[in-house]
């Protein structure tokens, strides 16, 4: 681990490389720590820049994401033992969304894991997980150390991203399929560009040393002007990737760390991830426990709820009928979607309401002028994700 | 489980032949199973030999005295008729204090040598501590229940503990719940004026342990070790005919009578792991061993992080594993004397016993001072025996053996015991020398075995002879760890029969026999 001898103690938040230049494009002034940083909510409104993630090209500082570097003879063990997925099965320069969890299966956090050489690894993820990364490699001959300070990271998102990297010079980025890394040049300086991203749209983001971030940032901002770029905060990605059907931790799930109630904690099943275990890989933390889990059947299960009416579900309890008596989960994610149309949520629901097609109804809370009305809404169970254009998966994505 | 690699030999194989191993061993074999037990010292017994330290002077190499093996268990395994005799039986303890009169606490009666107050005090305490021991008893023979599960076996486990305590009566449990968290220092205060009284039931609190009188937590320390004599049948200090080794010798003869195959030279270097499950051992020599269950009498950390190693393990175990805290502060010194020990004001009867040197409660706490910096002691607590007055075999003849356990001296000595070895062993001299007048010029040889000797003899991580700190954090369900306190591992086929499990070590046993009771349960649930 490194330890900077930086005075950041001294203020609250750090700046990213990015900083400057956000402060200098925002309107609103609206910033908001994430992960020790500050960083932008909203520049101008949430409205221009959530269409401009779905119908231009976006730029969003996600520097903040902690990032650990795994080497060393024992990296691909060390990380088969973290996650539940089967790292072995990644290839080099591709990245896999993975979860891992403590010894009772709960989830402990979800991340990216980018695998960067023939035994070099990156963990990329919201939280911090040192002490957790540190306590899982004792045994393995692997050297785990945090680079976040190390690597800034822009995420370009939306159907013009592929486009204005070509317009940059970034030959080939065209053929970067859904979570491939390549390595390529932006004006001469060297920069990662992963296909990855948190909008459920066609995306990549770039990882580049943070002495080129502003010039990277400026060569981005001029270039995308004829492809509509526009910088985003965190509000409009909250909107894109509810649409996407994809989890915000201390949201949609706490941490196993973290919690500190009963039952309050989240097992891989529960959250409906269930595709990224692997009982067959050999043994990682958590697998007695997930295997006995799914030998009894999940008790919950996170699901796609599609609410009548166009008020957002924020935090409504969930009954089994719309008497209200007989309560089976709660919202912890809703919006109206202004892609679908749809007035949309995602929800942990008891078994058996989790099936797709069942009827659930949603205690939903409105105010009139400060004037609160109780409205229960029938609301449906659906597949998620509740947005997925062909353009995300598309190789090459093309021109829009 | 699939054996097509190398057919199943064994239905148990056991890491270990220290004492919790034989008896663990003999016990599945009288229930028919067939059993290995592979031991990587050249003989049986672990810490638990006796062994020549000087030409013609042996010594037990560990515990000197017996006092916690339950008689049921030594009449089960039929020790006798397998060649255990007794040197000694109901050995009275004495507390030396240099220059003067000692305090001796024979097995039954009251102490010699105190003011009527005390007296009276001493026997009103004592016959509480034996009540509330007795209350505790009941517990060591008996699996531990898991936490934090709703079954039922579990909760009646439970219940039962509290029902024991209960059952004291309200004047015994208000008492017993009120000390059961201080001191013994606290305590001890309480109930007596004699400071050599105090010293020596004090020093039983902290013996073995990391911790001085006023540490919190020795009370129940003090009361843990009661309880296990109790457990034991309140049988009091016995010296087996040949030390401690003779009854591993009897333990494995017992062993062995019952089916039990005993090889001896084969240190393990794996636990091996098919299917998510233990399926036999790898020695160091490449040969591997199949067995249905494996069941380790090798320390928790040992056990887990060498010989199993983590992949197979939750990381929020291994953690759990890794803090346990093992490191010993326990010494042992012997010497080979060309005559008795010239202790002063000592009848003879007493030196055939138990001799502390702790004489007052603020000695033990200075002595432990050291020990919370990495240092050992400038004045020593000890317990001495002289085991060659009751064994003639441990000494040529008019010569004799003196065995002490000194403390506190850690582990990990901040000078290193290479360096601190010669200092440390003069400085015991000197305590001892103060006790016996002349004792340096009788000494023909010395030995001494510092914590960090202990683990690479016995290998046991820390060099602990618990194989683990008794703290309440350390002991019942949490010894050695959640997980791992039923005598079964995180790991289908992997069991611990040591003293790093419930309740614990001190040539007790009983670990091995609870052990025993828990493979041969999950055999009859599988």
């Amino acid at each position: 681990m490194t330890l900077s001898a930086e005075s950041h103690f001294t203020q609250p938040l750090l700046k990213t490389p990015f900083h400057e230049r956000a402060r200098a494009l925002s309107q609103t002034d609206s910033f908001i720590p994430w992960a020790g940083y500050t960083t932008v909510d909203v520049f101008t409104t949430v409205e221009q820049e959530y269409f401009a993630i779905r119908n231009a090209t976006t730029l969003y500082d996600l520097t903040p994401m902690v990032k650990y570097r795994i080497v060393g003879r024992d990296a691909l063990a060390f990380l088969n033992r973290l996650v539940t997925r089967d790292v072995g099965k990644l290839k080099p320069d591709r990245v896999a969304y993975c979860v891992w969890c403590n010894d009772l299966g709960r989830l402990i956090d979800d991340g990216t894991i980018f695998r960067l050489g023939e035994s070099e690894y990156r963990i990329c993820t919201a939280q911090r997980q040192l002490d957790w990364l540190l306590d899982s490699s004792i045994g393995f001959e692997v050297e785990v150390s945090e680079v976040t300070e190390q690597v800034a990271a822009l995420a370009l998102q939306g159907p013009t991203s592929c486009a204005l990297l070509e317009d940059l010079g970034l030959a080939g980025v065209e053929r970067l399929k859904l979570f491939e890394i390549g390595r390529f040049e932006l004006n001469s300086r060297a920069v990662t560009v992963s296909r990855t991203g948190f909008t459920g749209d066609l995306g990549y983001e770039l990882w580049m040393d943070p002495k080129d971030a502003e010039a990277n940032w400026d060569a981005l901002m001029t270039a995308g002007r004829s492809r509509g770029v526009r910088p985003i905060g965190s509000q409009a990605l909250n909107i894109a990737r509810i649409e996407a059907g994809f989890l915000s931790p201390n949201v949609d799930f706490v941490s196993a760390d973290h919690t500190i109630r009963i039952g309050t904690d989240r097992s891989p099943l529960e959250l409906g991830l269930g595709w990224l275990v692997d009982f067959n890989k050999g043994h990682f933390t958590g697998r007695r426990a997930l295997l006995e889990e799914k030998r009894r059947g999940p008790l919950r299960q996170l699901v796609g709820l599609d609410i009548e009416g166009n008020k957002p579900a924020h935090n409504a309890l969930l009954y089994a009928n719309n008497s209200g008596k007989r309560e089976i989960g709660n919202v912890s994610s809703a919006i109206w979607s202004p892609t679908c149309k749809r007035n949309i949520a995602l929800a942990m629901v008891d078994a058996p309401y989790f099936k797709v097609g069942s009827t659930v109804w949603a205690e939903i809370y409105l105010s009139r002028e400060l004037v609160w009305e109780r409205r229960m809404s029938r609301a449906q169970v659906v597949e998620r994700p509740f947005f997925a254009p062909e353009r995300r998966r598309a190789t090459p994505p093309g021109q829009f | 489980m699939s054996n097509r690699q190398f057919p199943s030999q064994y239905d148990c194989v056991v890491i270990g032949a220290g004492h919790n191993g034989l008896i663990c061993a003999a016990l599945l074999a009288q229930a028919g199973r067939s059993v290995l037990v592979l031991e990587a010292g050249a003989q049986v017994g672990g810490a638990a030999i006796t062994r020549e330290f000087a030409p013609g002077f042996r010594v037990s190499a560990g515990a000197h005295l017996l006092h916690l093996m339950p008689a049921d268990l030594l009449r089960a395994l039929k020790l006798e008729s397998h060649g255990l005799q007794w040197a000694g039986q109901r050995l009275p303890t004495t507390a030396l204090i240099a220059g003067a009169a000692a305090l001796t606490l024979s097995h039954d009666a009251a102490v010699q040598g105190l003011s009527p107050a005390d007296a009276a005090a001493f026997s009103v305490y004592r016959e509480r501590m034996r009540r509330f021991a007795a209350a505790i008893a009941p517990i060591f023979s008996r699996i531990p229940p898991r936490l934090g599960t709703n079954a039922w076996p579990d909760r009646l486990s439970l219940l039962r503990m509290a029902w024991q305590i209960r059952k004291l009566g309200r004047s015994d449990m208000r008492e017993l719940l009120r000390i059961g968290g201080m001191n013994v220092y606290d305590l001890l205060e309480e109930n007596f004026d004699s400071a050599a009284l105090k010293g020596a039931l004090g020093f039983d609190a902290v013996l073995g342990a990391n911790f001085g009188p006023r540490s919190p937590g020795t009370v129940l320390t003090l009361l843990y070790r009661l309880a296990a004599e109790s457990a034991a049948g309140n049988t009091g200090l016995s010296q087996p005919k040949g030390g401690m080794g003779a009854l591993c010798d009897a333990l494995a003869k017992a062993a062995a009578a019952a089916g039990a195959v005993i090889r001896t030279g084969s240190a393990v270097d794996r636990i091996l792991v098919e299917a998510d499950r233990a399926c036999g051992v790898l020695l160091d020599s490449g040969e591997r061993i199949a067995a249905k269950q494996v069941i380790s009498n090798a320390d928790p950390k040992t056990t887990f992080l060498k010989l199993l190693g983590t992949a197979d393990l939750d990381a929020g175990f291994v953690r759990r594993v890794g803090h346990i805290r093992s490191q010993g502060l326990a010494a042992k010194i012997h010497l080979a004397l060309n005559r008795l020990p010239p202790f002063t004001a000592v009848p003879e009867a007493a030196l055939r016993g138990r001799l502390l040197f702790a004489p007052s409660l603020s000695y033990i706490e200075h002595a432990y001072n050291h020990a919370k910096y990495g240092e050992f002691s400038a004045s020593p607590t000890m317990e001495i025996t002289v085991p060659s007055i009751n064994d003639a075999t441990l000494a040529p003849t008019g010569k004799h053996v003196l065995s002490a356990i000194v403390q506190y001296a850690p582990y990990a000595l901040k000078q290193g015991w290479d360096n601190g070895r010669q200092h440390f062993l003069d400085t015991a001299l000197d305590a001892i020398e103060a006790l016996a007048p002349g004792l340096r010029g009788c000494i023909v040889a010395a030995e001494v075995v510092t914590p960090a000797d202990m683990e690479k003899q016995f290998r046991g991580s820390g060099g602990h002879w618990h194989h683990g700190d008794l703290a309440f954090d350390q002991i019942l369900m949490m010894r050695p760890v959640p997980g791992a306190a039923q005598y079964r591992t995180p790991l289908e086929g992997l069991f611990l029969c040591g003293a790093g499990c419930h309740p614990g070590g001190g040539v007790m046993g009983i670990a091995g026999r609870n052990a025993a009771e828990q493979v041969l349960r999950g055999e009859a649930t599988s």
